[in-house]
């Protein structure tokens, strides 16, 4: 294997790492913070995606009626930002119609709730949308760079940077200011929290906004590199990065994004050695092996049951 | 009174824990609940600060307000009353600084809040070199003091204290009361419901003895000290 090879897998493995990782964070946030898997995840990826493409078509028809040409990168910035901040509004409104209803009954309802809202996003785009796929519009031009024989796109290297940036901003976020802190502290002991004067119904769907808001990030960072959109592509990739989350370990926002690399990691390079066919069968047996090993994954706790208050 | 409580009746799923408790404490107060495991003292400050649901025909008032119109987090930075609760549940991830500031999330009187921070430093001047340690990994007398200090960031008009003595050494014990003194001459009203009943009423101008749900003796702590029911019972003979 040549060294060339191998730093063009490695530019693969962080590619297909970016969306894992930007998509865990919201499980492993949401999880963090209500002990609540949110199983709409994947399809809030997928809305996030369509809104990112509702926001690029908007902004090109835009700014071609006013007769000015936007360069790509201040588009693709102009779609990711304005395509985050609506998406966070989905998370809020599944927060507050689908799981806070049910705070307080067992998790497999909650979880059976994310499962059919996330049903109900998938069918109601088919409804809208129609059964055609879509194409997420072209916004910057592929133009690939050769670095001493290793070819890199400048998509490739779009994806990687925001999605580090991003990780980045959640981390500031989380540990500077006073809604991370709210954030952190609810993480430790949720049953306090009102106690302090904060309202969970405030903390609970900021986290949500900000979990949907990543994803929706994901979304067009994934559309970029693979434009066809179709209404159930948040149901594989929303999997896999949930194993990403639950390897990361349980609420653990550093493991999800370490290990959504690491699957990324695994995805591209199992191919190598073997019949490409057997990629998934082969990366997913080595990610059950290691939580035969490692239950709670790489940065979890091993939870005992809250007190009461 | 400041905060009436009349006709308390609280439930667990089907179990009642309370049934009719009433009472009442004055501003400026220090006023104790003392009874045995499971006699209702911690549902009792529970019930005030709204974390369990009152029963239909319960009544609770704060400063002429019902308390039952708020929900939690609104009891704490509204109304002013502050619960330090059972085993303190300090956010033990979080430094003793992130802790106080935590309580303060609700409040935008800058002012104040230095304030009231410095009063919790000069009361407990241990935080301030513990400042930037995660609480977790205190002493449990340090962590009563974050827990306290905390309540006391987050408002100021009256402070329900469950089991302030527990765990803590004698002179553990001791010093925190003192402190506890001193934030009520700060002008904050003191409830606090204890198992350790000859300190509570020592440190209490009056008490309320709570017994499977239901108040049965009340009066100063003099009297209560005093009473030969109370010693036997509570008092070891």
């Amino acid at each position: 294997m040549s060294l060339e090879f191998l730093l063009q897998n490695v530019i693969n493995a962080l590619q297909w790492g970016s969306f894992y990782a930007l998509i865990a964070l919201g499980y492993s946030m949401v999880y963090s913070i209500l002990m609540l898997f949110n199983f709409t995840h994947g399809d809030i990826f997928m809305t996030g995606t369509y809104i990112g493409l509702g926001v690029a078509t908007g902004l090109l028809a835009l700014s071609g009626a006013m007769g000015i040409v936007l360069p790509g990168w201040l588009l693709l910035a102009m779609t990711i930002v304005i395509a985050m901040f609506l998406t966070s509004f989905v998370g809020v409104a599944v927060e507050r119609v689908g799981y806070r209803p049910l705070r307080d009954a067992p998790r497999a309802s909650a979880a059976i709730t994310g499962l059919m809202i996330g049903i109900m996003l998938e069918y109601g785009n088919l409804a809208i949308l129609g059964t055609q796929r879509l194409l997420f519009p072209p916004i910057i031009e592929t133009v690939t760079y050769n670095i001493f024989g290793v070819f890199v796109t400048n998509k490739k290297i779009v994806i990687v940077a925001v999605a580090l940036s991003l990780m980045l901003a959640l981390h500031l976020f989380i540990q500077k200011t006073r809604w991370g802190m709210a954030m952190r502290a609810m993480s430790f002991d949720f049953q306090v929290v009102p106690l302090m004067g904060v309202s969970i119904n405030l903390i609970a769907p900021m986290t949500f906004a900000i979990g949907s808001a990543l994803a929706a990030a994901g979304g067009i960072l994934y559309a970029l590199a693979y434009p066809v959109l179709d209404p159930f592509m948040g149901i594989l990739l929303g999997w896999k990065s949930f194993v990403a989350a639950i390897l990361g370990g349980r609420g653990s926002i550093l493991g999800a994004a370490l290990a959504g690399f690491l699957l990324g990691f695994i995805e591209v390079f199992v191919p190598i050695v073997f019949p490409s066919t057997f990629r998934d069968l082969i990366a997913y047996s080595i990610i059950l092996l290691i939580l035969t090993f490692r239950p709670y994954g790489f940065f979890g706790q091993a939870h005992s049951t809250q007190l009461r208050l | 009174m400041q905060l009436m409580v009349e006709n308390l009746h609280v439930a667990y799923d089907r179990i009642r824990a309370l049934h009719g408790v009433t009472f009442g404490i004055a501003e400026g107060e220090i006023v104790c609940i003392i009874g045995a495991n499971g006699a209702g003292k911690s549902t009792t400050l529970r019930a005030i600060s709204r974390m369990v649901p009152a029963l239909p025909g319960s009544r609770m008032d704060f400063e002429g307000r019902n308390l039952l119109d708020y929900p939690p987090e609104k009891v704490v930075s509204q109304l002013g009353v502050s619960h330090v609760p059972e085993g303190r549940r300090l956010f033990g991830n979080l430094t003793v600084m992130e802790n106080l500031k935590l309580a303060t999330f609700a409040r935008k009187d800058r002012p104040a809040i230095k304030r009231d921070l410095d009063l919790v430093f000069s009361i407990f001047p241990r935080l301030a070199e513990r400042e930037s340690q995660p609480a977790g990994t205190l002493s449990g007398g340090e962590q009563q003091m974050v827990a306290v200090g905390r309540a006391y960031m987050t408002g100021r008009r009256m402070m329900l204290l469950d089991e302030p003595s527990m765990g803590l050494a004698p002179l553990m014990m001791l010093s925190m009361f003192e402190a506890l003194k001193e934030i009520n001459q700060a002008g904050t009203t003191i409830l606090l419901v204890e198992q350790n009943a000859r300190l509570a009423l020592k440190f209490a101008r009056r008490g309320y003895v709570i017994e499977n749900g239901r108040i049965v003796i009340e009066g100063d702590s003099g009297a209560l000290l005093n009473d030969p029911g109370v010693k036997k019972a509570y008092l070891g003979g």
